[in-house]
């Protein structure tokens, strides 16, 4: 069964000296001729799992099975898959011709047959003529081709691509996707294609694997990952997206911006807080103004009434805030009276200090497991009466948390998100971080905070925090509270 | 006052001393060794010195012979530099500058200096001077010039460009005659022209170094001016023509390759 697959990576862990995971416990299985993309940003480890595959980097544990035997320590030289590169890398001490027959030569193979099969692969890169040409005399766009036919030229198995169209601008990029394609097509062999850009991803791709942090966050078509994500991360990587904090009443039951709503999703726990996520195009929207006894009339020349769905709809409303034209559509950015941002895309135009009415259809509305509940949970250790120790520093705790356990007892200390503050300075906190994620929940901010021990923190915060920025770090003792390990989901949510 | 900023501003105003500094120091000298290497001592114009050059195989020979040491200490020069630079530029440790800085250390201190204390070495081991002395005294003033633009040109080059190789399917062998040493030859070539030059024009060393048993053309040119008076400045300015001739024609075969020394070369 196993030969379905020309390549399966098996539990790949990869760490760097510095101790940090590049790839955590990735496993993907990739058939004959499909064209794979790994998506995500920089530093989510995508470039080293191509790299792992490609043979120039060596997984820490785990095996990577090409046509099911087992490359994990076969050189690159002696794997059958060839690679293009990000920067080209195109041999400046030789000729076009010369770069692309590199290969064949050193697989010594014919002259005659080099000259055939090196024409063959020029054409089929539209570079025909082009033989006798420096690679530095040509564009980038050339020289990608080359790079792409000195690849194909030796009929690998598997064509890795690292981001090779990253340096061209975005006309290029847009041909040279088409052509990628095509080439896919023609060659019928299979394409990993690694990339930061979703438009991208989405456009070429038969799957998309997204990653983040060393993991994978999804594997799906293009439309599944659009459509259905399955986490916070993926659905504001792929897209636009309006994400909110939720809580699943019962099945096909959703309550948020204080409201309930009907949705589709079933088998959540009862009250069990979610992450809703509404794509900016599904949300439909109608001038209040237009409104009569809670029924849309549109005037005669309107089409309003065509447009929005009826029947019995959570409705909600705001206030437009700003309005771009985006060439075939507005990007409207919307504030409710509660304090929640929405960006919506429609292809009417609703003036800024237009009150507008809002729904979505119920299978519009994706709810996601919360990665996490509201709690920060860390692992600790009770130091004395009021003193507990845990993500390397020793904090203050009331000494009522602390009364039911003795000194040196392992304890699991819970922080709420709302309750860790962040300060510009980052002398001034008790430990220093970074701020590592940023999602925006339509009325307040979810940053995640990497210490400088490499842990991570989750805060809850109304301030604006930038990616990268360095913050202190501290908790005030009465929101430390400690429990016994292995002790279920604390009950009752912070608000 | 405006017409004083103008001026003073001007970048032309600002070449002025460096003018005056070539014509002084670069121009004038050159000029001077032309017309002592054409005039007799009494100011007529003549080629006899180089006749002279050409007839007494004592010059023409030296004149091989210090080519010939030059070449040598070149290639040597060559075949340690060459590995020392690669070792440098493709060790993966955190601090290659480390090993770069202890090789280009001894450039810090004169080589005069470093010469004497190589007599003294060769003394405190009981080790004859002459030629053997010499070549040693001179790949080991010399070396770092040749490591250093190599160095420099294997540090620049793009490590893509190895993986590419592999992943074309070369295996070490291949990835170092296919790729890296075509590559480094901008480097060579400099590292070649900086040992060359100096090694070819070079006295003292050979002075100190096998306490003036062998003459190199160089001492044969200082000799000329120093010891033979001012009757011999007119042959010793010829002889600094030729050995002018030779350097300038190896400066020319570095320029040949001007263009790939761009991508990486010192000179």
């Amino acid at each position: 069964m196993t030969n379905d697959f020309i390549i399966e990576v098996n539990h790949v862990f990869k760490q760097f000296e510095d101790g940090k995971y590049a790839l955590n416990d990735v496993s993907l299985q990739v058939k004959k001729g499909e064209f794979v993309t790994i998506l995500g940003p920089s530093g989510c480890g995508k470039t080293t799992l191509l790299r792992c595959i490609a043979g120039f980097q060596v997984a820490s544990s785990g095996d990577i099975l090409l046509k099911g035997e087992d490359v994990t320590a076969v050189p690159p030289y002696r794997r059958p898959v060839n690679t293009v590169f990000q920067k080209y890398a195109l041999f400046p001490h030789l000729n076009v011709f010369d770069n692309v027959a590199f290969g064949l030569k050193m697989k010594k193979m014919e002259e005659e047959t080099i000259v055939r099969k090196v024409k063959a692969a020029l054409k089929m890169a539209n570079l025909m003529g082009y033989e006798d040409r420096e690679v530095d005399t040509l564009s980038g766009g050339q020289q990608q081709r080359v790079a792409i036919a000195r690849a194909i030229v030796n009929e690998p198995e598997v064509l890795l691509l690292d981001e090779p169209l990253s340096a061209l601008d975005l006309k290029m990029r847009h041909d040279m996707q088409i052509e990628l394609k095509e080439l896919h097509k023609q060659l019928g062999i299979t394409f990993i294609y690694v990339t930061h850009d979703q438009e991208e991803a989405l456009t070429l791709s038969d799957r998309v694997v997204v990653m983040s942090e060393g993991k994978i966050q999804q594997i799906g078509t293009p439309t599944d990952i659009y459509n259905e994500p399955q986490n916070c991360f993926v659905a504001d990587f792929i897209g636009e997206s309006n994400i909110l904090s939720g809580r699943m009443i019962k099945d096909r039951k959703v309550m948020f911006l204080d409201r309930e709503f009907d949705c589709i999703d079933e088998g959540f726990d009862k009250d069990e807080p979610v992450d809703v996520v509404i794509r900016p195009e599904d949300i439909y929207i109608w001038d209040k103004a237009q409104e009569k006894r809670g029924q849309i009339v549109g005037q005669e020349d309107d089409d309003v009434e065509d447009r929005v769905p009826k029947g019995k709809f959570t409705k909600w409303y705001g206030t437009v805030d700003t309005c771009i034209f985006k060439g075939v559509h507005y990007e409207m950015r919307v504030l409710t009276p509660d304090g929640y941002e929405f960006l919506i895309q429609d292809y009417h135009e609703y003036k800024p200090g237009t009150e507008i009415g809002m729904l979505v259809k119920p299978e519009d509305i994706q709810i996601m497991h919360k990665d996490h509940y509201i709690y920060n949970r860390f692992a600790g250790e009770v130091v004395k009466p009021g003193k507990v120790r845990f993500l390397d520093a020793e904090w203050d705790v009331t000494e009522e948390e602390t009364t039911p356990f003795n000194a040196g007892d392992e304890v699991e200390v819970d922080v709420a998100f709302r309750e860790v503050e962040l300060m510009d300075y980052e002398e001034e906190g008790k430990l220093s971080g970074e701020v590592h994620f940023i999602l925006y929940k339509g009325n307040h901010y979810h940053l995640t905070i990497r210490t400088d021990a490499g842990d991570d923190i989750y805060v809850y915060t109304n301030d604006v925090w930038d990616d990268g920025d360095r913050v202190g770090i501290t908790i005030a003792p009465e929101h430390i509270h400690l429990r016994k390990p292995g002790l279920s989901e604390p009950n009752e949510l912070l608000k | 006052m405006r017409k004083f900023t103008e001026i003073a501003s001007a970048r032309r105003t600002w070449a002025w001393p460096y003018v005056l500094f070539l014509v002084l120091f670069v121009v004038l000298p050159l000029l001077l060794i032309f017309y002592y290497a054409f005039t007799t001592p009494e100011g007529d114009f003549t080629i006899y010195n180089f006749i002279k050059f050409f007839h007494t195989s004592e010059a023409v020979n030296t004149l091989i012979y210090s080519m010939a040491i030059a070449f040598i200490t070149t290639v040597i020069c060559l075949l340690l530099g060459y590995p020392a630079a690669y070792i440098m530029a493709m060790a993966e440790f955190k601090t290659p500058q480390v090993m770069a800085l202890l090789f280009i250390l001894p450039m810090w201190i004169n080589f005069l200096l470093r010469t004497i204390a190589t007599v003294e070495l060769f003394n405190m081991f009981g080790l004859p001077l002459g030629e053997g002395a010499l070549l040693f005294g001179m790949c080991y003033d010399y070396l770092p010039f040749m490591i250093y633009p190599i160095y420099n040109t294997l540090q620049k080059m793009d490590r893509s460009l190895i993986e590419a190789a592999q992943d074309l399917g070369a295996n070490k062998v291949s990835v170092f005659t296919k790729v890296v040493l075509p590559l480094s030859i901008p480097g060579i070539y400099s590292g070649i022209v900086m040992v060359f030059m100096p090694t070819v024009s070079t006295f003292a060393i050979a002075e100190l170094l096998t306490h003036n048993k062998i003459t190199l053309f160089g001492s044969l040119i200082q000799r000329s001016f120093g010891e033979g008076g001012i009757a011999m400045w007119n042959y010793g300015a010829a002889l600094s023509l030729i050995m002018l001739i030779i350097i300038a024609a190896t400066s020319f075969f570095d320029q040949e390759n001007d263009r790939d020394a761009q991508k990486g070369g010192l000179l």
